[in-house]
């Protein structure tokens, strides 16, 4: 490029980020509203009493959850290994078919996502409950009923089956894009199929892994609902805490700590969790 | 007793893709230490036939030989065969010296040991102190010798290569073509060469193939192959030609443009119809009163060396090329030496090639955009 043209082009870009700053006022505003301030509505009520003054009384009160949130982490933790496990061969078989095979498998797993939260649990709970389905199922060969509701085991298929899509898109997306050449180069200096996995195509789908298990773990830590339907009183998740003590206004500002101290620790999680993969490689989502 | 000049063999080999025959029986064999290559235009085979012998694609049909060992079914982390990628596929996730290492950490071999062979081969592609460059980071230039050293390193007995030059600069490619060879040459390895640049096939290799159609047209060195061409593919995609429309009424004379030359051609039935091949270079003007042939000049074209001109001679078009200025118009004579005059026989690509009368800059420029886009 000359001199004259470089010009003309770095005031093109000039020119272009001016106005593309113009087209972010909208959403920097909805950002400022919807995620910002309430950001600080929390933090506000997690350092105030109920008269609005500074205490760091709520603080105090943390190691009463402290098993709490501890569950709800491992939880959240065994849920989201399992749902990589699940997850990783069936993405890798997905990015293997044919690519109309693999518009329709895509389709299949987004649907969950189409419908309500509220509805999948409800079906979930129907698959499983004391005159559930398989219970049912079960009686009729003559073998013995389950107790599979309202156990820990419960929440955790909740989660799986619930953020199940979240890990697969991912994966899909980063696997879809490692070059075949590059498995035919690693054949070529003597790979099998093992080494081949080993040292390709899984240090290249470390970036979906990051951001599948981040997409799993974040929600499946703060869940709530799902675990009140399916886990009954076995398990008592902090995101159901946090619900029931935000809904009561004298235990509000209890409710807010937790919601702050939660939003810190999966914050130090995520960021552990980005140092595994390379910055420049692209696919995060988070 | 081994036959050392034949290292790899092909046997009836045929290949299909969606109903469409890419390969059709093909035979080859490949010599110990030869630089051979593959050389056609887009869809011809040949990258297909360097991937039955890496071994990425079986052949429909067809026997696999590595020193006469049947190798149909051998994966090709199993074959003693390394590629050059056409785009050089390194791994974006290694930095230069561990994608080099690829090969020997795969094998466990010890550390040391791998970090000596590692910097030999960095010296001996001129990539010393790279090591820790990440690949992406790299040059064009550069990646291709990290390719090369990656599959050097395993002391390949053949290494192949698909293309590796398309993607460089002409400077650079060229400078690549002699690092290559002397690579060859040094190694004393056999390097089977996949291209469509026929100067490059010339000029590189102790052997062409040339392919058209999944079957191989012809086997030689560059010289037979240029002076020498089978039939009018051959000698139309090898270098420029005339391919005129003849007949040979006995050994050593052909008829063709209305005139009888004196040739060095035999074998052939008397009267037997023939492709005549005369290259552009080959052709002297002379005054049209001592020209075995009269035509009018229809262009000129100057590109430095000589002139480029076209001839029409009763109808058909030739192109000469001359140090002498022929003005546009002008009526000249042409001489033609008997060894200048190539006969072949008749085949299935007859009056297809050779004739110049659709010639244009802008034509040729056209097919060769369309050849860049090779195998995509």
């Amino acid at each position: 490029m000359t001199d004259k043209a470089k010009r003309i082009s770095a005031n093109k870009r000039k020119g272009k980020s001016v106005g593309a700053a113009l087209l972010n006022i909208p959403y920097m505003v909805w950002a400022m509203i919807f995620i910002i301030v309430p950001m600080f509505i929390v933090a506000f009520y997690a350092f105030t009493d109920a008269d609005g003054a500074f205490t760091l009384e709520n603080f105090k009160q943390l190691g009463e959850y402290r098993d709490n949130i501890a569950d709800s982490f491992i939880y959240a933790f065994i849920a989201t290994v399992i749902t990589l496990l699940l997850a990783y061969p069936f993405a890798y078989f997905v990015t293997k078919c044919k690519e109309s095979t693999q518009k329709i498998i895509m389709m299949l797993v987004m649907v969950p996502l189409w419908m309500n939260l509220l509805i999948l649990t409800y079906s979930i709970m129907n698959i499983i409950e004391a005159n559930g389905i398989i219970n049912n199922f079960l009686q009729m060969l003559g073998l013995e009923r389950l107790q599979m509701i309202n156990t820990p085991g419960a929440v955790i298929l909740g989660m799986i089956y619930n953020y199940f899509p979240y890990m697969v898109l991912p994966l899909v997306s980063v696997m879809s894009k490692i070059d075949n050449s590059l498995l035919e180069a690693a054949s070529d200096l003597g790979s099998n199929a093992v080494s081949r996995f080993v040292r390709v195509i899984l240090p290249l789908s470390v970036p979906g892994i990051v951001s599948g298990v981040t997409m799993v773990f974040v929600p499946s830590v703060s869940t709530f609902y799902i675990s009140q339907k399916l886990g009954g009183s076995s398990v008592n998740m902090i995101g159901d805490i946090i619900e029931s003590l935000i809904n009561k206004v004298a235990t509000r500002h209890v409710g807010a700590m937790l919601a702050l101290v939660l939003m810190v620790i999966i914050l130090v999680c995520i960021m552990l969790m980005n140092r595994f993969s390379d910055d420049d490689e692209g696919g995060m989502i988070v | 007793m081994k036959d050392t000049n034949k290292l790899i063999e092909l046997k009836g080999i045929s290949v299909s893709f969606d109903g469409e025959k890419i390969l059709d029986e093909l035979d080859l064999s490949i010599g110990n230490g030869e630089f051979v290559t593959l050389l056609g235009a887009s869809g011809c085979g040949k990258t297909t036939t360097l991937r039955i012998i890496a071994g990425f694609l079986e052949p429909d049909e067809g026997e696999v030989y590595f020193d006469s060992q049947l190798i149909n079914g051998v994966p090709p982390h199993k074959r003693k065969v390394n590629t050059i990628f056409q785009r050089y596929a390194l791994f974006p996730h290694y930095n230069v010296f561990d994608n080099i290492a690829y090969g020997l950490k795969v094998r466990h071999l010890p550390k040391a040991e791998i970090k000596e062979r590692v910097n030999e081969m960095l010296k001996l592609v001129n990539l010393e102190g790279f090591g820790h460059r990440r690949v992406s980071k790299l040059s064009g230039g550069q990646q291709q010798r990290v390719a090369i050293a990656r599959a050097l390193i395993n002391h390949p007995q053949v290494l192949l290569l698909d293309e590796p030059l398309a993607a460089l600069d002409l400077k650079l490619r060229k400078d690549m073509q002699k690092e290559l060879k002397n690579i060859q040459k040094a190694l004393g390895i056999t390097f089977i060469f996949v291209t469509h640049d026929q100067e490059e096939a010339l000029s590189m290799s102790d052997t062409v193939i040339v392919m058209d159609g999944g079957k191989i047209q012809q086997i030689g060195s560059p010289t037979d192959i240029y002076n020498e061409p089978v039939n009018a593919f051959v000698a139309d995609f090898i270098g420029e030609s005339n391919i005129i429309d003849g007949v040979m009424p006995c050994n050593y004379r052909a008829q063709f443009a209305g005139h009888t030359f004196d040739c060095l051609d035999s074998g052939f039935e008397p009267n037997e119809p023939v492709d005549i091949v005369i290259r552009p270079e080959d052709v002297d003007i002379v005054p049209p009163s001592n020209g075995m042939l009269t035509g009018v000049v229809t262009s000129v074209t100057f590109l430095g060396v000589h002139y480029e001109i076209i001839v029409d001679i009763c109808g058909f078009k030739w192109m000469i090329q001359t140090t002498d200025f022929c003005g546009e118009g002008e009526t000249v004579g042409l001489s033609i030496d008997p060894d200048a005059i190539h006969v072949m026989k008749k085949s299935e690509y007859s009056g297809r090639y050779g004739d110049y009368s659709s010639f244009s800059e802008e034509m040729d420029t056209i097919s060769d955009a369309a050849e860049e886009e090779e195998d995509d």
